[in-house]
């Protein structure tokens, strides 16, 4: 019947929409419930540091090696360009400005969220199959003050870091690139780098993103695996979700930002 | 692995996070430029600044010597007022030309400062009485042409 198979096509969307307003809600909750569990971990320092190293200095290899390439082919491409125009000057500012306001949070956050999101996800995921969150429950240990607000808070504190170091190295791979290799002029590379970014719009925007992004990715990551089923495949679906979700939020929020940060100005 | 080494390298990372972000602080973006030199305010009122913006460099002899604080305009002369943050270092005569000048055709807009010879010096809050307002490219094309079209007839009714 194509009338019963329409129906019941509607039904399962309209099944899935509620389902994913009902997953919004309960993050949002969960959210809140971090926040309210955070005092606790944050006074065992010792919880939050293991977290940064997990999440920060283990990612630290693959944040500064992308940072190099991205930086290197910015200014191989950039230059390219720019020197059409004869414009070949402001090859600094045209990589430090991509680099601090967009790529080096919007990629540091893609690669944040695969390389460290995605192990949030499976180890809470895989400490909810063997049952290790309700043994602590029955143990009158909190996990959420335990083991997701450390994971949570970790990962919020690295994202920044990484993503200035992020920039930071692709400056440097600019520069070996634009005026080691091309022959830029090294002075009008870190003068006009200088004269065209500013602190307070362009450094600061750059960093509150990265800051955003972290919270975001953090909090789908701890919740993807909070909430996955306690099967193999489940965990293997929400460390996924975690990534896909994640990516997709960093995406959309960095359009939401940009518009607010940079058109939101005006006339300077 | 045991705690302290977690910690040690907890520590360097977050060292040289906070270095990554004092370098694009430092030496990416200008934030020493804005902060570090003393400097001292002057004032300057121009019929049309252009597309002067803030934080435009003030430069004498081609010398970056300060940048632009505020542009407003003056409710009473609809004048543009524009003030202007001098590095301590620089002192200038009360007789100074301050003109709006673009470098290149493309360039970036800024104030050229031309000194004059009195000895007496403009203090913090002056108010540098000699301005040369920007040249609108428009208006120059407009002019070159209308001159062209007033004079143009004039040899035609000269030979008849």
């Amino acid at each position: 019947m194509p009338a019963d198979a329409l129906g019941r096509g509607v039904r399962r969307l309209g099944a899935g929409t509620i389902n994913a307003v009902v997953r919004i809600g309960y993050a949002a909750r969960f959210f809140v419930a971090i926040l309210t569990h955070s005092p606790q971990s944050i006074l065992r320092v010792g919880l939050t540091t293991r977290e940064i190293y997990f999440a920060g200095v283990l990612s630290l290899v693959i944040i500064l090696l992308s940072g190099l390439f991205v930086g290197m082919v910015l200014a191989l491409q950039g230059f390219d360009v720019l020197e059409k125009y004869g414009a070949g000057d402001s090859l600094g500012v045209f990589v430090a400005l991509s680099l601090v306001r967009e790529l080096g949070p919007v990629v540091a956050g893609l690669l944040f969220a695969s390389r460290a999101g995605s192990a949030i996800t499976a180890e809470i995921g895989l400490m909810k199959t063997t049952d290790q969150l309700a043994a602590m429950e029955m143990m009158a240990v909190d996990p959420l003050s335990r083991i997701v607000a450390p994971r949570f808070w970790g990962g919020v504190i690295s994202m920044p870091l990484l993503a200035a170091l992020f920039s930071v190295m692709g400056v440097f791979g600019a520069y070996i690139v634009g005026v080691r290799l091309i022959g830029a002029d090294s002075g009008t590379f870190w003068g006009n780098m200088r004269a065209g970014v500013g602190f307070w719009p362009d450094i600061t925007n750059g960093i509150i993103k990265s800051c955003v992004f972290g919270v975001a990715v953090c909090l789908i990551a701890v919740f993807e695996g909070y909430t996955a089923k306690p099967t193999a495949e489940g965990v293997a679906t929400a460390t996924t979700r975690t990534v896909v979700i994640g990516s997709l939020a960093i995406l959309a929020l960095d359009f939401v930002l940009t518009v607010f940060m940079f058109r939101g100005m005006g006339a300077k | 692995m045991n705690r302290t080494t977690i910690d040690f390298w907890v520590g360097i990372f977050v060292l040289i996070g906070i270095g990554a972000v004092v370098f694009l602080a430092l030496r990416v973006g200008n934030l020493t430029s804005l902060t570090t030199t003393p400097s001292y305010r002057l004032e300057a009122h121009f019929d049309n600044i252009g597309g002067l913006k803030l934080r435009a460099p003030v430069k004498a002899a081609g010398v970056a010597v300060g940048r632009v604080d505020r542009i407003q305009l003056d409710p009473r002369s609809y004048e543009a007022v524009v003030t202007m943050r001098i590095d301590n270092g620089y002192q200038f005569s009360k007789d100074t030309i301050a003109s709006i000048l673009t470098s290149g055709l493309l360039g970036e807009v800024y104030i050229g400062l031309a000194v004059g010879g009195d000895p007496q010096m403009l203090a913090d809050g002056g108010q540098i009485g000699k301005t040369q307002s920007a040249v609108v490219l428009e208006k120059l094309i407009s002019q070159f042409m209308f001159d062209k079209a007033s004079s143009a007839p004039a040899p035609a009714g000269a030979a008849k």
